[in-house]
């Protein structure tokens, strides 16, 4: 049983992630029907803005510390963040170490310019270009997005922690009644299926209980018969291309301190992604969403020793096979829609 | 059956029909079409003279892909590309998983090496007929699904080859240190090695990395068998893409890509031709796995990684999907730009604005620098956006706009090469 929950929740951060680049991707191709490869990339971009805070937060300026002197007996020159002198020490030190969480009010807002733009600028003129002509522009947009941050980062991961309250791990066996010890868990990952929850549920209920929400599921439906009534639908459709970007880079903000951002982790989710996306079924939120969570535990349990044991090298291929089944015996993934992607 | 081939044929493409009708065809193709093999025929045999145009020791020499390594792989990425161009350009199936074609095709060929003998020959045989199986069953598999799913099928079943090589099939891949023939292996075919000798690929005797250097003035020229080798084998490959093209399966392919439906509704169904074609590319790409086991005698698993499949991708539309010329030009622009553009340093482009003032000068190494040496990604990337956008024929259809542009009124139908559509 302790196994068992232990690999639930070994999925579940993996599988937040797949959810939320899933359902992005999701809400791109529902809305405005195209495939876009550079989704990884908004996730990258995601990180890099995390990376980016953390490192202007802790811009500092030299300082002469006369209490102190180094080896040669000089006075020692410590650098001392701005944060220190505008908010002083302890307040400034909270901020640098919250540069992950704080993250993300710096990322809404990028990542929506960035999605608008892209959309405006290349996107836009691609709707009645073949699903190919789409994939291989977006393919373009992704490397040229990852060189950029390359070329600005460097080549290496740059190690971007938690919050000190949240670096630890916790009992999760314990707090659930089961025998101590057993069931030991990274508190951040905890906190990051918590928020992938929190953002998903927000993009539903945004979804669903708006009057902006509904005319984007009705330009879904049947996007001329929303314009015939007088609705400007395509603006509402690039802002939620904006939304997508948002809902990928902070998935990727919120990531940074599980793996280290480096210039390509985009590509590599992005691959999954669109297994997961596809798996789900094109165009269905629930599917992609579903099928991210699925593919990650899956792929958790699929890394068990006992399995390995059996199967070797299982966990590095199952979420393939997986999607290749169902691909195989039910074309449209889990949930998807009739007539969505059907040449 | 070919009756019905036949007609399509003539209706539905004029210009590749009044090719396969004129009456002097040589070797089995039209006038433009034995022009154009010609040219690449005369363009690869002198490649060595061609990619060497300037001096040793001027400052262009830098430009210079005239040696060995590069021109093989020119032309095996030459094969590799024109393999996907059956596939893609003709069908219109987006495949991200023909790396592994590659990685198997090596794969195969190294443990020929191995196992048989260092002669080529056997290697490559085998490389393309296991990468044909290996294309067969994840075409058969692929091909129940089009569009997006395709690719996704196709990049899943790479990605599992990929992982599948680097961890648990250590045994047959060498994992993370990949293979090469060493001393020990027992290679049946062959004699005992000499004391100290280490193998090395030949074919029949000539070895792959033998060749003579001919010094003209400041001019060093390489010829290099294993370059020679996989040019001819290229020519080969090349001449049977241009009779793919021309023949009425390659009516039938245009067919899929043009109109699935319509062809269904005249009685025929393209799932033979689309696998057909598919197992025909994925032989292609083991025929470079092969020549690339042949000429450098190693394999790795990250052959097989999905950005390879990209990069092939990348060769196709950046040279013209669909066109017979295309696909290799692509190969060979990027091949070049991974060589060539990213050894471009600092100090070199101050040496190229050495004529500029100073501070002009620092401005445009700053600006420069970003796009160069290691940053030729961006490049790449940019130059491919800017190619799907307003180029969606490739760079041959750039070539046929400039061209139209100076013989405009003359004959409009003069380009060299058809477009699939």
């Amino acid at each position: 049983m302790e196994a068992i929950i232990l690999q639930i929740l070994n999925g579940l951060d993996k599988g937040s992630a797949y959810a939320l680049i899933a359902m992005g991707l999701t809400l791109i191709f529902g809305t405005l029907g195209v495939v876009n490869f550079a989704h990884g990339a908004l996730f990258m971009v995601g990180a890099f803005c995390a990376v980016t805070l953390s490192r202007i937060l802790t811009l500092s300026h030299e300082v002469v510390d006369p209490t102190r002197t180094d080896f040669l007996g000089n006075p020692l020159k410590v650098d001392v963040p701005y944060a220190y002198d505008w908010f002083g020490q302890a307040t400034g030190d909270a901020i640098i170490d919250w540069a992950v969480p704080l993250s993300i009010l710096f990322a809404v807002p990028v990542m929506i310019i960035i999605g608008v733009v892209m959309e405006r600028g290349l996107i836009k003129h691609f709707y009645k270009r073949p699903h190919a002509d789409q994939i291989l522009v977006t393919f373009g947009l992704a490397i040229v997005l990852q060189e950029v941050i390359k070329y600005f980062y460097g080549a290496n991961p740059i190690p971007t922690p938690a919050p000190q309250a949240f670096a630890s791990s916790m009992d999760m066996g314990a707090a659930l009644g089961f025998e101590a010890g057993q069931i030991i868990y990274p508190i951040w990952r905890l906190v990051y299926f918590v928020f992938a929850a929190i953002v998903i549920g927000c993009v539903f209920a945004f979804l669903q209980f708006t009057t902006f929400g509904m005319v984007v599921r009705a330009g879904m439906a049947d996007r001329e018969t929303v314009g015939l009534l007088g609705i400007n639908i395509d603006k509402r459709f690039t802002i939620m291309f904006g939304i997508a970007a948002a809902v990928a880079g902070l998935a990727g903000v919120m990531y940074t301190p599980i793996t280290s951002p480096n210039y390509h982790m985009g590509m590599d989710f992005l691959v999954l992604s669109f297994v997961v996306v596809v798996v789900g079924g094109m165009g269905s939120l629930p599917g992609a969403v579903l099928a991210g969570f699925l593919l990650g535990v899956i792929e958790a349990f699929a890394s068990l020793p006992q399995v390995l044991d059996v199967l070797p090298g299982l966990n590095q291929i199952i979420i393939f096979l997986v999607a290749i089944v169902i691909l195989l015996t039910r074309p449209r993934g889990l949930m998807g829609r009739k007539g969505v992607m059907e040449e | 059956m070919t009756d019905q081939t036949e007609q399509h044929a003539t209706s539905a493409a004029p210009a590749a029909s009044s090719a396969t009708q004129s009456s002097t065809k040589v070797l089995g193709l039209g006038p433009k079409d034995f022009k154009l093999m010609f040219l690449v025929v005369v363009l690869t045999m002198a490649a060595p003279f061609l990619l060497n145009p300037f001096p040793e020791g001027s400052a262009m020499a830098q430009f210079n892909a005239g040696y060995p390594d590069l021109m093989q792989r020119f032309v095996i990425f030459g094969i590799f590309a024109i393999g996907f161009n059956i596939l893609f350009g003709l069908t219109g199936y987006l495949s991200f998983g023909h790396a592994a074609f590659l990685g198997v095709g090596s794969y195969a060929g190294i443990w020929m090496m191995k196992l048989l003998t260092m002669n080529v020959i056997p290697a490559i045989v085998v490389s393309v007929a296991v990468a044909g199986v290996f294309a067969l069953i994840v075409g058969y598999i692929s091909l129940r699904r089009s569009g997006i799913y395709f690719s996704i099928l196709t990049l899943a079943f790479a990605q599992m080859s990929y992982s599948l090589a680097y961890s648990v099939l250590t045994p047959i891949t060498g994992g993370e240190t990949g293979l090469q023939p060493k001393v020990a292996d027992p290679r049946i075919l062959d004699g005992a090695l000499e004391a100290g000798a280490s193998p090395r690929a030949n074919l029949f005797g000539l070895e792959m990395g033998a060749g003579f250097e001919w010094q003209v003035g400041n001019w060093l020229f390489t010829f290099n068998a294993g370059y020679y080798v996989a040019a001819v084998v290229m020519l080969v490959a090349f001449y049977l893409s241009i009779r793919i093209f021309r023949s009425p399966f390659g009516m039938m392919l245009r067919a899929v890509k043009s109109n699935q439906q319509r062809l269904s509704y005249t009685g025929l169904s393209p799932k033979p031709y689309t696998l057909a074609a598919f197992v025909i590319s994925g032989m292609y790409a083991g025929l470079a796995g092969g020549l690339l086991v042949a000429m450098d005698t190693q394999v790795g698993a990250e052959r097989m990684f999905w950005t390879a499949s990209g990069e092939v991708v990348l060769m196709t539309i950046l040279g013209g999907a669909g066109t017979l010329i295309g696909p290799v030009l692509g190969a060979g622009l990027i091949k070049y730009m991974e060589n060539i553009l990213s050894k471009i340093n600092k100090d070199i482009l101050h040496e190229w604005f050495f004529f500029l003032p100073d501070g002009f000068e620092n401005l445009m190494v700053e600006l420069v620098y970003p796009f160069i040496g290691k940053g030729w990604h961006l490049t790449l990337g940019i130059i491919f956006m800017l190619v799907v956008i307003f180029l969606p024929g490739g760079l041959v259809e750039g070539g046929q706009k400039i061209a139209g542009m100076f013989k405009r009124g003359k004959d409009a139908d003069a380009s060299k090469t058809t477009p699939a559509e």
